[in-house]
């Protein structure tokens, strides 16, 4: 597709704006198939994602690895630019990959605490417990799963968790609008 | 009902995290595709853009060097040599209200929440394959159209004014290139 003559484009001059349109050469791509076909694209990278799925375990022991030693670089070095942004970087990942790999829960805790780095004014400030309680959790979460089954203990410790980082950006946030707005918002993006 | 041929396309993928590239790579094969070029930073991912010429992008947002944001942003710039209109599909974690606001004034074609499934990408990719956009150029704004309501009743400070449209016909990027280079 790529290496095809680029088709001209058609462009509106308006006021305070153009509208410039240009032909769809990605169209091309599509071709229309009968109501009947069996060929089911999605079903077919579902089944090829649960043919990961076994190594989604130690996927997440890596994951939890990377956020236990971002803690452990601001338990040494305090809450640095660099640190600061590790630490967020490792939950982010895991709040957005936890649940594919079959850890919703976990992904729960990574959120609250992502939360808790964005939206704290003075992350010195932030009581060292209730960061290293989302790191625990986060580990527990994963290393327990194999185990017996705890996704009921474990979405509950979310909660908690969850509420307690809340209740604490909401106290902290009172005078900051655009923090409690962002905080008590809820997300607007469609599932699927 | 349609199919996409995704052996046809080809793809730039651009995230950090090793392991969500091997997913959305594992996807995209499974879709049929066979051309996915992968950058794990913003920087390289530009390299690519220019080098591959890639059909889709996507990308994540948080990234070191520079971000998805900022790598849409140099994406569509609209004076540029290469392609600044491609679609580009932002697979991200974030999913305020706000982010996705900013991820759409930065030039964003559509915005995927992680967790990722294979139907959500999917249908973001056959969106843009069959429904594009036309580009809105403001002085402060090159794009897709933002709007995705066509309703003329809109009264609103946020109308775009003008009345009769002026039609000009603009050279192909190549002929741009050319008469350029």
């Amino acid at each position: 597709m790529a290496k095809e003559k680029p088709p001209s484009l058609s462009v509106q001059a308006f006021s305070d704006h153009h509208v410039i349109t240009q032909p769809n050469r990605l169209r091309k791509v599509l071709r229309r198939v009968d109501e009947k076909d069996f060929d089911d694209p999605i079903a077919r990278a579902e089944k090829a994602l649960a043919g990961l799925s076994g190594e989604f375990n130690d996927w997440m022991a890596i994951e939890c690895e990377r956020l236990a030693a971002a803690h452990a670089a601001i338990l040494k070095y305090g809450f640095s630019t660099a640190t600061s942004e590790e630490l967020f970087r490792a939950a982010h990942d895991i709040k957005g990959d936890a649940a594919t790999f079959g850890f919703p829960t976990a992904a729960a805790a990574a959120e609250s605490l992502c939360r808790i780095i964005e939206h704290a004014p003075d992350l010195e400030r932030v009581p060292a417990e209730l960061i290293a309680h989302h790191i625990n959790a986060i580990q527990a979460i994963v290393r327990e799963n194999a185990g017996i089954n705890n996704a009921g203990m474990a979405a509950a410790l979310s909660q908690k968790l969850r509420g307690v980082a809340d209740e604490y950006l909401a106290a902290v946030n009172r005078d900051r609008p655009e923090h409690l707005e962002a905080i008590l918002a809820p997300s607007i993006v469609p599932a699927e | 009902m349609f199919r996409i041929d995704f052996n046809k396309l080809r793809f730039l993928l651009c995230d950090d995290n090793a392991h969500m590239r091997r997913i959305l790579r594992t996807l995209l094969h499974s879709f049929g595709a066979r051309e996915v070029y992968e950058a794990e930073d913003g920087a390289t991912a530009l390299e690519m853009y220019s080098h591959y010429a890639p059909d889709i992008v996507i990308t994540d947002w948080s990234m070191p060097i520079f971000d998805g944001l900022e790598l849409a942003q140099m994406i569509r710039q609209p004076d540029s040599k290469g392609n600044p209109y491609a679609p580009i599909i932002m697979l991200t974690g974030h999913s305020e209200k706000r982010r996705v606001t900013m991820a759409r004034d930065a030039g964003v074609t559509e915005f995927l929440a992680k967790p990722i499934s294979a139907k959500g990408l999917y249908h973001r990719i056959l969106n843009v394959v069959a429904n594009p956009r036309p580009f809105i150029k403001t002085k402060t704004y090159f794009g897709p159209d933002r709007r995705r309501n066509t309703g003329s009743t809109y009264i609103g400070p946020e109308r775009r004014s003008g009345a009769e449209a002026e039609v000009l016909q603009q050279p192909s990027l190549l002929e741009k290139a050319r008469i350029s280079g």
